[in-house]
């Protein structure tokens, strides 16, 4: 894929050079592993430190600090402590990791090196996603060779340190990629997210040790904040969302794929880069960063009082793309995987599509998600079968609000954001349903396979 | 805040009323302290936490601390500002922490809880009028008092496997099931036989037993008894009786020298089920369905209804006369057992002084120990003869010593109470050499012989104590009468006891307590009506020296028999 003039690569850099294999010559061609040569001849808490005031967010949705996260882990326990790089890309929407994992695999290994140096983990894993067949062989590839260089195994570098990387293939479920759910199913069972208290992964996480869960990309970042610094790192992005992005985009523009760029609004993201909507089109709304993220609304104003008391009014287009960019205009960065909807899209279809999603990816442990999930699909189905009552949304609201911030995991959060910000942005289209019962210029056909795929 | 902290209590807050409980205590014990209740289905007191069933959702919050200073926050009257969590949290998820308050009833607890309750009724196919669990289902009296009372359901409900047959003893509903996972945690925990687990996903997750694998093991019935609601119906008891038609009368399993508490439940004379009895110290909640099924023997078509006098069918008041005169006779030797009750060994014991006895015997019973809640002592009340004195030293499992001084001619008469000599290993040739008194339920070769044979009841049929593996005596209540013609075992020993010496004796449990506690032996002090529902713990210390057989289990650590270090 052609890197776009407007695109500030530093993950991706190498990854769509012409000639650029998986095979450890390439990214040792390119400076690989020099960082992780750095790395240890650096103190562990130095290398926490400077990750720390890198202030390098967390790429796999929450956009938790990643260097807070790593002080948390409890090191006095004598444990073991493990690192897990969630590699189980599962959140519709998102395929940034797989770059990651099927072009440049030795920077995620050279990054993980270097964060289990800093966190004295003897043994990592890699969670990927049993849907990617072909990145776990990669991984296993990328491993031999990288072992066969002495950068990981025994002895790493000459270092006296070792440590160990194993690629585990995910249970293929969508609550394989929560935290302590890709825990449970790393140690064998059901992939059951577990409740928080008592089960912080920094002290009772993998086999009830403390544990590192980080995201692919956050973890390819660790290469980046030690080559720039964290200074140098924060100089990209604004404060406190620093460093590059990786943007999956898909839906109604142009030229969908994924980006990596620095700071930027969504407008040029959209419009710029990936060349607006089709022709004849226009842009209905956006999804941010993954299906479960809240809807924005094309031609609302956003507008809001910055820290710093200044206000801001912005179109969708005028939202930096960022986490805090985006979280001020209502909604989350998540995972990075933009969804754009066009003019041709019905949201009360869309949300049937999801929920059906949901539904069926619903571990159905605790009662609200995996009872209200399914009750959601079943009314949204109904809906735009032709069966709409007027009813119908409020109750699809007091449904979401009985899930949110009730279940064990964010997966009710998942659930009822979507349903809670399409009514809130597009409730003239819930009620018209429910108004003429059905939508006469409907596909009918379309709708049902659509409706009906979970 | 109380401000005082005795014996490393701290101060909680339960709905604006402070509570010292000891520190990590689980929120929903404390909030039963109160005298309060928080619904919930998942949680209990005997398994991990799953906090899956979102019902016991409150209200926390916690004193707020200054970020910058580290200060408590106040309130304006100089009050810890509570900091209250912005969603709500689950009390069984929650441990008691130094100032946590928590509010079980305000506006958004009892929002969440109409919630759950809402989705739980979705998808459940509301059939109580058919459903064995009604009457004593969470689900159904949780819908009365946390429930909206109407539906906003109008979609098709799931389909999920009826009658599932998960073992020979549990029958499985799936649409009933609210998948709390009670079942799966008491089958890994505390059966240790993980057989049970959830298939599929979502609302579409459909509890089941591995492949190849069924619910067997010998406590599977509790996994009906955690159920919630009609999930797990046990296969014997399913569509026999309306669980609130019955009458629950407190008793013991009879089964081994554990002595599980156990309700059973009973109407109109007649036994329907038996479970367990919560006791911390012994069964916990537990008990094995071995035990369950021994109020069949009730009814057994063997059962004894009348006495007999040299094989003809006589009044009990007859049979005992016969009794006490063939018991004035020479050589007598008396065996009695460990299924007796205290009463019971207490009066034998002073039959066997009466008449002098030639032996007193007991018969052992040993089987393997699972080391949950069967001992290798299968007798239930072993250390009660010990207690009363009846016997001095552990039974053997054969009567050979009997069986010699039948042979040599020293014994020429036994009563033999609840016991069968045959099955001791007494021929019947043997038998035949006697002047027999029996003493039982059921037919046997004892009985058969026997020149008296006087119709007892069985444990459900009578009241008395057992004395158990931990020296803990712990009593049982009659359920049922027993059949017409028999008698109570206690009444006619006491009845025998008076026409050997002459004198009157009392002949039920209450008063025979009287003589038993002022014997100045380990009872005293006590009295049947004195015993507490869980037993009191007696001071066996006496015994000490005795090899017995019972190796770990629930609650019990075998006492090391100290062997002197050369």
């Amino acid at each position: 894929m052609a890197i776009h003039p407007k695109e500030q690569r530093l993950v991706l850099k190498y990854a769509d050079e012409p000639g650029y294999t998986p095979h450890i010559d390439s990214y040792l061609a390119h400076g690989g592993y020099d960082m992780l040569k750095k790395a240890v001849t650096m103190e562990p808490q130095a290398i926490i430190d400077e990750v720390k005031a890198s202030t390098l967010r967390g790429r796999g949705g929450a956009g938790f600090p990643c260097g807070l996260k790593w002080s948390f882990v409890d090191r006095k326990s004598g444990k073991p402590i493990y690192l897990i790089c969630n590699c189980d890309e599962s959140e519709p929407g998102t395929f940034k990791d797989r770059q990651i994992v099927h072009k440049d695999p030795h920077q995620l290994i050279e990054g993980m090196m270097i964060s289990c140096f800093a966190n004295n983990v003897a043994k990592a894993f890699i969670y990927i996603r049993e849907e990617m067949p072909y990145g776990a062989k990669i991984l296993d590839q990328a491993i031999l060779e990288a072992k066969e260089k002495g950068f990981v195994g025994d002895n790493v570098l000459g270092s006296g340190y070792s440590c160990d990387i194993v690629v585990h293939r995910g249970a293929a479920a969508y609550i394989c990629g929560e935290e302590t759910g890709l825990i449970e199913s790393l140690e064998g069972k059901r992939a059951n997210p577990r409740i928080k208290p008592p089960y912080f992964p920094a002290v009772l996480g993998l086999y009830n040790c403390p544990t590192i869960v980080n995201n692919v990309e956050t973890l390819c970042n660790a290469v980046h904040i030690l080559d720039l610094g964290a200074e140098g790192f924060k100089k990209i992005g604004r404060p406190n969302n620093a460093g590059t992005r990786i943007w999956c985009v898909s839906g109604g523009v142009q030229r969908p794929g994924y980006y990596e760029v620095g700071e930027m609004t969504l407008g040029e993201l959209v419009y710029d880069v990936c060349g607006g909507p089709l022709p004849g089109r226009s842009i209905k709304a956006i999804i941010p960063g993954g299906s479960s993220m809240k809807i924005l609304k094309n031609g609302e104003r956003y507008k809001g009082k910055n820290p710093d008391g200044s206000e801001y009014d912005w179109g969708l287009e005028d939202i930096p793309l960022d986490y805090d960019g985006i979280a001020a205009a209502g909604s989350m960065s998540g995972s990075g995987g933009m969804m754009v909807l066009d003019d041709t899209v019905s949201i009360p279809a869309a949300l049937a599509n999801l929920m059906a999603f949901y539904s069926h990816e619903s571990c159905g442990q605790c009662t609200p998600c995996r009872e209200g999930s399914l009750w959601l699909k079943k009314i949204t189905s109904r809906m735009v079968h032709g069966q709409a009552r007027p009813e119908d949304v409020d109750l699809m609201l007091d449904v979401a609000g009985q899930i949110a911030g009730r279940t064990i995991c964010a997966f009710g959060f998942a659930v009822a954001w979507p349903v809670q910000s399409y009514i809130a942005k597009f409730e003239d289209e819930f009620r018209e349903y429910a108004a003429h019962l059905s939508d006469p210029n409907a596909d009918r056909q379309a709708i049902k396979e659509l409706a009906c795929n979970g | 805040m109380a401000e005082e902290k005795k014996d490393n209590l701290i101060t909680v807050n339960i709905d604006g009323q402070d509570l010292q409980v000891p520190p990590g205590t689980n929120m929903v014990e404390a909030v039963k302290m109160l005298g309060k209740e928080v619904p919930h289905y998942c949680y209990h007191p005997k398994l991990s936490i799953a906090g899956n069933c979102r019902m016991c959702l409150v209200e926390m919050g916690m004193p707020g601390k200054d970020r910058a200073t580290g200060e408590p926050m106040l309130n304006e009257d100089g009050t810890p500002k509570i900091m209250w969590m912005p969603g709500p949290a689950i009390a069984c998820g929650t441990n008691a922490a130094p100032g946590m308050h928590i509010k079980t009833n305000s506006q958004k607890a009892i929002e969440s809880r109409e919630s759950v309750t809402e989705f739980l009724l979705i998808n459940h196919p509301l059939d109580c009028p058919i459903c064995d669990q009604a009457g004593e289902c969470k689900l159904q009296e949780f819908s009365a008092s946390h429930g909206r009372g109407y539906s906003r359901f109008v979609e098709e409900k799931n389909v999920k496997p009826k009658r599932t047959r998960l073992g020979p003893r549990v029958t499985l509903d799936d649409e009933r099931c609210i998948l709390c996972s009670r079942c799966i945690r008491f089958s890994q925990e505390v059966a240790k036989d993980d057989v049970l687990g959830f298939t599929d996903r979502g609302s579409y997750s459909t509890l089941t037993c591995f492949p190849g694998k069924e619910l067997a093991n010998n406590y599977s019935l509790n996994t009906v008894d955690i159920c919630p609601v009609g999930a797990l119906t046990s296969t014997d008891f399913r569509f026999k009786m309306r669980v609130w038609f019955l009458k629950e009368t407190k008793s013991i399993d009879f089964e081994s020298s554990v002595g599980c508490n156990t309700v059973v439940s009973s109407r109109e004379g007649k036994v329907y089920r038996v479970t367990p009895r919560r006791n911390d110290e012994v069964n916990d909640t537990w008990m094995p369905d071995s035990g369950r099924e021994l109020y069949k023997q009730i009814e057994a078509e063997d059962r004894l209804s009348y006495s007999t006098v040299n094989g003809v069918g006589t009044s009990a008041v007859e049979a005992l006369k016969a009794a006490a005169e063939l018991l004035k006779g020479e050589g007598v030797a008396i065996v009695a057992s460990g299924r007796n009750t205290v009463e019971e060994q207490f009066v034998l014991k002073q039959i066997a002084d009466q008449v002098n006895a030639k032996g007193v015997y007991l018969v052992a019973r040993y089987g393997e120990d699972d080391g949950i809640l069967i001992s290798k002592d299968r007798n239930p009340n072993v250390r009660g003869a010990l207690a009363t004195g009846l016997i001095s030293d552990l039974p053997a499992e054969q009567l050979s010593v009997l069986g010699s001084q039948i042979d040599s001619g020293e014994v020429k008469t036994v009563l033999a109470a609840k016991e069968d000599l045959v099955a001791a290993g007494l021929s019947e040739e043997q038998l035949k050499k006697l002047k027999l008194v029996a003493i039982d339920t059921h037919a046997t070769a004892t009985t058969r012989n026997a020149d008296v044979a006087i119709a007892g009841l069985t444990q459900f049929e009578k009241s008395g104590t057992l004395i158990n593996q931990q020296f803990r005596i712990q009593k049982f209540h009659k359920a049922i009468p027993g059949p017409v013609g028999s008698i109570d075992d206690l009444a006619a020993l006491s009845a025998i006891q008076a026409s050997l010496s002459g004198e009157t004796y009392p002949s039920v449990v209450g008063t025979v307590w009287e003589k038993i506690a002022a014997e100045g032996s380990i009872f005293e002090g006590l009295s049947f009506k004195g015993i507490a529902d869980t037993g009191v713990l007696l001071d066996g210390s006496a015994f000490s020296g005795l090899a017995f057989v019972e190796g770990k289990s629930l609650h019990f650590e075998p006492q090391v028999v100290e062997v002197a270090k050369g």
